[in-house]
């Protein structure tokens, strides 16, 4: 059996899953946002539940649209503040001591390697990076879960994917997996698990291989897993709130299919407008202008990402059209870039830094698109009107091209500014 | 056993033709399923009637994850689709709000509007009443029927709690 096979089959006191079979396993985590939460929250009370499953293992993040950036969004954080004071679920963040849920959970050892997690929202999948099956339902699913602490699960078969080679200069997880999504299409992993493995993993850094597995969905993959190695254990053992158990891909393991990856071919890419699987090398690319230029999300917003970020932008300054706006994913993550130095950085170059949250990357607040504006964003989506106006664009790439596209006004190899 | 009349559609129909985003201000069953399929075909709520059966081609119900979506289609009359394959979200949030839904790869490209077909979900199998044929389909777990049959998740939910 495949990692993702075996995490299914223990988490349903089962011997043996096959592909396609269906099956009722108990979850380790179930988590909810602001903008999901309370809906499943409102099902959780008409079924006159008193309590959940287990107060430890429900965690509620509000992330999308906080600090509360209107009336109603402030409700909605009101709903579920108030049901995790009242159910005592000790995995609630409150503004300040938080961050983006998936940067959040695995950084506080909410998540470990082994875990059955469901999340009601799409990038739960990136929490395969530490060997987790993690994947993202509805807010009807996040009710059963809560309630039930379990859920049915239609197991998924597996694709492989072997990434081999050196990487070049500027080239990052991100790279890694814009390239497979432009290889296999939006759509070319659906009802699958991807599975991430080879040399050019095992080189990989945690917060790289997290960008990889968040954006799984983005080829409508339902989890991209990878099996733990050093790198990962050495990230859990420090962080781990919990036991947990190391799963491994069987030898002759099954899989539907099997795709090989040099990434020394790579260089830096961009998906353009509008669905991430349009992937071009930044080189080819032409001159285009950019307006605004996101450093952030659960894709690219974490510490490594913003080192990154600061290695293009020491000693220089953000062009006189652009704004620069960097996030740190998470209250941590703040800390750390402070603590290093990066915001001074950052500061000096003229950007602005926010506080944790999602803000932009779904339109939200924090950097909303004008009409006929243009992104460049080291987020995960960019369809119509993601980022504001039905009639804006968002270029995603990884935090070196956006850093140097920062700087020169258009979008830029990293070579060219430094 | 379900039977009906079939209304065909073609591959990758989304979440946005099924639903529009601009009715989501509404959750009412009633009124999102007056809307249902509305970008593919703009009379298809007033024409389809209950117990038709929708026939659709692959990745049935792409794009987000909304609820709305299969409850609309219920809202609409429709019991049952079956596609050449769904989007994975569409597909738990169907059987969670106890819409029957059912893979026939084989099946679809033989299948024209207004066929009379019956599908059988115990058996896996859809037979074509019209042609007089019969395809082989996924059959649908013990799980997922029982889920079905005590109306969707939230249902089965109330009966695992003994309420
Ligand atoms: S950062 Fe963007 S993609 Fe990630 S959870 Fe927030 S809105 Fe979703």
């Amino acid at each position: 059996m495949t990692i993702a096979e075996k995490i299914l089959a223990d988490h349903a006191g089962l011997r043996e899953v096959v592909p396609g079979e269906i099956i009722n396993a108990k979850v380790d985590i179930a988590l909810g946002n602001d903008v999901t939460a309370p809906i499943a929250i409102e099902s959780f009370k008409d079924l006159g539940a008193d309590a959940v499953f287990d107060p430890e293992r429900v965690v509620l993040v509000p992330d999308h649209f906080t600090p509360n950036k209107d009336i109603k969004s402030a409700q909605q954080c009101k709903v579920i503040r108030e049901f995790a004071r009242e159910q005592g679920i000790q995995h609630y963040f409150e503004v300040g001591r938080g961050g983006i849920e998936h940067a959040l959970l695995p950084e506080q050892g909410i998540v470990v390697p082994g875990d059955l997690v469901v999340g009601a929202d799409s990038h739960t999948c990136t929490y395969g990076a530490i060997g987790a099956f993690s994947t993202g339902v509805g807010s009807t699913d996040l009710a059963a879960a809560m309630i039930l602490g379990e859920l049915w699960f239609k197991v998924p078969a597996s694709m492989l994917f072997i990434y081999y080679g050196r990487r070049g200069d500027f080239v990052t997880g991100k790279d890694y997996i814009l390239y497979t999504i432009g290889l296999i299409g939006v759509d070319g992993a659906r009802y699958r698990a991807m599975e991430f493995t080879g040399e050019a993993i095992s080189t990989l850094p945690m917060d790289e291989r997290f960008t990889m597995s968040n954006m799984a969905i983005e080829a409508g993959g339902k989890v991209g897993i990878i099996v733990p190695d050093k790198v990962t254990l050495d990230y859990v053992k420090v962080r781990a709130k919990r036991p947990y158990k190391v799963y491994k891909s069987d030898e002759g393991a099954c899989y539907v299919e099997t795709l090989e990856i040099d990434v020394s071919k790579l260089t830096p890419l961009v998906a353009l407008p509008h669905l991430p699987e349009n992937v071009r090398p930044v080189e080819e690319i032409g001159n285009i202008p950019v307006d605004q230029v996101v450093i952030g999300s659960c894709t690219n917003g974490r510490i490594t990402d913003l080192r990154q970020a600061a290695d293009i932008l020491k000693g220089k300054k953000v062009h006189p059209y652009v704004r620069l706006i960097i996030i740190p994913a998470t209250q941590e993550v703040y800390k750390e870039a402070m603590r290093e130095g990066l915001f001074e950085v950052f500061l000096e170059a003229g950007a602005a830094i926010s506080t944790p949250t999602c803000g932009p990357c779904l339109g939200g607040h924090m950097g909303v698109l004008a009409e006929g504006e243009r992104a460049v964003a080291t987020t995960n989506r960019n369809f119509v009107g993601r980022m504001g106006h039905p009639k804006s664009e968002v270029y995603l790439s990884n935090p070196y091209v956006a850093a140097a596209s920062a700087v020169a006004g258009r979008i830029a190899h990293p070579r060219e500014v430094l | 056993m379900i039977r009906g009349r079939v209304w065909r559609f073609g591959d990758h129909v989304d979440t946005d033709v099924i639903i529009p985003a601009r009715y989501l201000n509404s959750s009412d069953p009633a009124e999102l399923g007056k809307h249902c399929m509305e970008d593919a075909d703009p009379q298809f709520a007033s024409k389809v009637r209950p117990g038709d059966i929708i026939v659709a081609g692959e990745n049935f119900g792409c794009g987000s994850s909304r609820e709305h979506a299969p409850i609309a289609i219920k809202a609409a009359g429709v019991v049952c689709v079956v596609a050449k394959s769904f989007a994975r979200i569409f597909y738990r949030n169907a059987f969670n709000m106890g819409l029957p839904i059912v893979e026939c790869p084989h099946g679809v490209d033989r299948i024209q509007e207004g066929h009379e077909i019956e599908v059988d979900l115990e058996q896996g199998k859809v037979r074509n009443l019209t042609l007089g044929e019969v395809y082989p389909s996924a059959p649908i777990p013990p799980f997922m029927q029982e889920l079905l049959s005590k109306g969707g998740l939230l249902g089965y939910v109330r009966e695992r709690m003994g309420r």
